[in-house]
């Protein structure tokens, strides 16, 4: 599946000339993961009050988000070729008043996990036992408000937030080490109070075992560290910054495409 | 005497004889409007099993710590993390709960404006945004803390509901209409105590202003605490033998066009007073409906381009131009305005 969502993700972003390939890319693995094993969901009721929530706080990477919402049955598939166009139920960056199943709106980096933070407080109170997952990039821990959430978290217990840090290494300008370091990153969630888990972020086995341990921790949110590569699964694209923010041309997605099917077949 | 009560709505008779006496601003009796907001929660808490309050570590201040002793479960202190806070409410908000998030108007509306803009007012969350120190109330602790562009603000933003009571009445109705009202809802209180001014006739709706005291000549259009000011200053105009209107405009946005062109049609001149600054709050907002609809001669009285500085708030009002005898000045200039358009 996570080859499928692959080549949706390159499909939609060639057919709009816009988009986020890299990191959708790297966070692929992780969000295949929650959508078709681990989490509680029902396509047929997005606002069902017990599901599990998602909320991928880097939004600029939402068309492995629409893929897999799409591949998963929420809206029809043919949706992921309007991506940012006029009109459309998917926009640039996720609108939860216009595409099912997008738990919440973001985009503004650095929100998303204070957002999870209140989903979860939310789950206590009422008594429902969903669990919320939030996905957030390396470079998006730069933003202050990362922190405050860190720090709140903890204080409350909330073992049903769960944040995976999609960290590959790499933001919008260049490497996050020569933007502005944000290691060691373990140290620091653990030094705030999480219980803190680093995995392969691509070996699917890892990825399940460790969103499952983080369902099952009570009483201490957990931080999965998911080692990942921007742009994987594209040869041209792995490690290269360029690949942020750009869209590839008619020809690149064709090569993209093949080397994705391949590497899905072996 | 007798005769110019008849020209007052919904004020109580004891302010009625305090601004008849010129002793309103010196004699009132009433209370920060932050206080009245801590009540106002506090009652609805008992009713409203969903209402859940938020503080950034000013639940002393706002007396938020009333609902928190009352519904520890559903009291939330983030700390000092206003961001966190505000997007925190935007979570809560999308499980159905109805979360006020409580604090001082500079830090919920600058430190935190993009989660205010992004997380709440873009998908229309259920959130509610209670700002304590807005205007120049704030007064000793300095520009700082004085949230003189909240309105300008909130004003700004799509899907954005603002309100600012002008005393104890209007901000617990405020209050309660909030929670019943299904998106973001922005209130504006004061830090300082101001004169309560409303018996229980008043009738509050969201996006409704209020004629409070009736006139012919001029009308001032007033938002928060500068309401009792423009209720004085009208006071002092009548003693000139002028007749002004007094519009209580509680709701900055969705403004309430229809009063306001009334009185504009019926006065033909208007003048607008906040303690906000006049780049984007009230007297923008009237201006841009006058201009468009019914061009009269108008005046802002508000914060002009400049932070104010410490001091007590109603030395700061004098000092910078926005006392009741500073609006009376300026509705003096309107009339007259009018008139030599008139002879023209």
């Amino acid at each position: 599946m996570a080859a499928v969502i692959r080549c949706d993700i390159i499909e939609m972003i060639a057919t709009a000339q816009a988009g986020h390939p890299g990191g959708s890319l790297s966070a692929t693995d992780i969000v295949t993961a929650l959508y078709f094993r681990v989490m509680r969901l029902d396509p047929a009721r997005p606002d069902w009050p017990e599901r599990d929530r998602f909320i991928l706080s880097k939004g600029h990477a939402c068309p492995v988000w629409y893929a897999a919402l799409a591949e998963r049955g929420y809206f029809d598939k043919a949706h992921l070729g309007t991506l940012r166009r006029l009109n459309s139920i998917l926009q640039g960056h996720p609108d939860m008043r216009k595409t099912p199943g997008i738990d919440m709106t973001v985009g503004s980096l650095g929100q998303g996990l204070s957002v999870g933070l209140g989903m979860a407080l939310s789950g206590k109170l009422k008594g429902l036992d969903y669990h919320v997952w939030v996905v957030v990039g390396d470079g998006e821990v730069q933003e202050g408000s990362i922190w405050e959430a860190a720090m709140a978290a903890p204080k409350w217990r909330l073992g049903n937030l769960t944040v995976i840090i999609d960290r590959n290494r790499l933001q919008n300008d260049t490497c996050v080490r020569d933007v502005m370091p944000v290691a060691p990153l373990a140290d620091k969630w653990r030094a705030f109070g999480w219980r803190v888990v680093e995995i392969d972020g691509h070996d699917m086995a890892a990825v399940v075992e460790a969103l499952e341990a983080a369902r099952a921790c009570p009483d201490q949110p957990v931080a999965i560290l998911a080692h990942t590569v921007k742009g994987k699964g594209v040869s041209y694209m792995e490690g290269r910054a360029e690949w942020h923010g750009k869209a590839p041309s008619a020809e690149q997605a064709e090569r993209a495409l093949e080397e994705i099917r391949r590497c899905a077949c072996e | 005497m007798l005769v110019s009560k008849g020209i007052y709505h919904h004020i109580r008779s004891d302010v009625i004889a305090m601004l008849e006496a010129g002793t309103l601003l010196t004699e009132g009796r009433g209370q920060a409007t932050r206080y009245a907001y801590a009540d106002a929660i506090l009652e609805l808490g008992a009713r409203n099993p969903d209402v859940v309050v938020l503080d950034a570590d000013v639940s002393k201040s706002l007396k938020t710590t009333q609902f928190a002793e009352a519904f520890p479960e559903r009291s939330f202190n983030f700390g000092i993390a206003e961001q966190n806070m505000m997007a925190a409410a935007a979570g809560m908000a999308t499980t159905g709960l109805i979360p006020y998030a409580s604090g001082y108007a500079v830090f919920l509306t600058m430190r935190a404006l993009d989660q205010v803009r992004n997380s709440i007012h873009y998908p229309r969350l259920n959130v509610k945004i209670a700002s304590s120190h807005s205007g120049i109330t704030a007064g000793p602790d300095g520009p700082t803390h004085q949230g003189q562009e909240d309105l300008s603000l909130m004003r700004a933003i799509a899907n954005s509901i603002v309100i600012a009571g002008a005393d104890t009445v209007t901000t617990k109705r405020a209050t309660w209409a909030a929670a019943e009202w299904e998106g973001p809802v922005y209130l504006s209180l004061t830090r300082d105590p101001v004169p309560d001014l409303y018996d229980e006739s008043y009738p509050f709706e969201i996006g409704r202003a209020v004629v409070i005291r009736e006139g012919s000549d001029a009308t001032i259009v007033a938002i928060r605490d500068m309401v009792s000011q423009a209720l004085v200053a009208a006071e002092l105009l009548a003693g000139r033998g002028l007749s002004v209107r007094v519009i209580d405009c509680h709701t900055l946005k969705p403004l309430d066009e229809a009063t306001l062109l009334q009185a504009a049609v019926e006065t033909g001149a208007m003048v607008t007073a906040e303690s906000n600054t006049i780049i984007g709050g009230l007297g923008s907002a009237v201006a841009e409906l006058l201009v468009e609809n019914h061009p009269i001669p108008m005046q802002r009285i508000g914060v002009r381009d400049t932070f104010t500085e410490s001091g007590p708030y109603p030395q700061i009002l004098e000092k910078y131009g926005m006392s009741a005898r500073h609006i009376a000045a300026a509705v003096g200039k309107v009339v007259e305005r009018k008139s030599l358009q008139v002879a023209r």
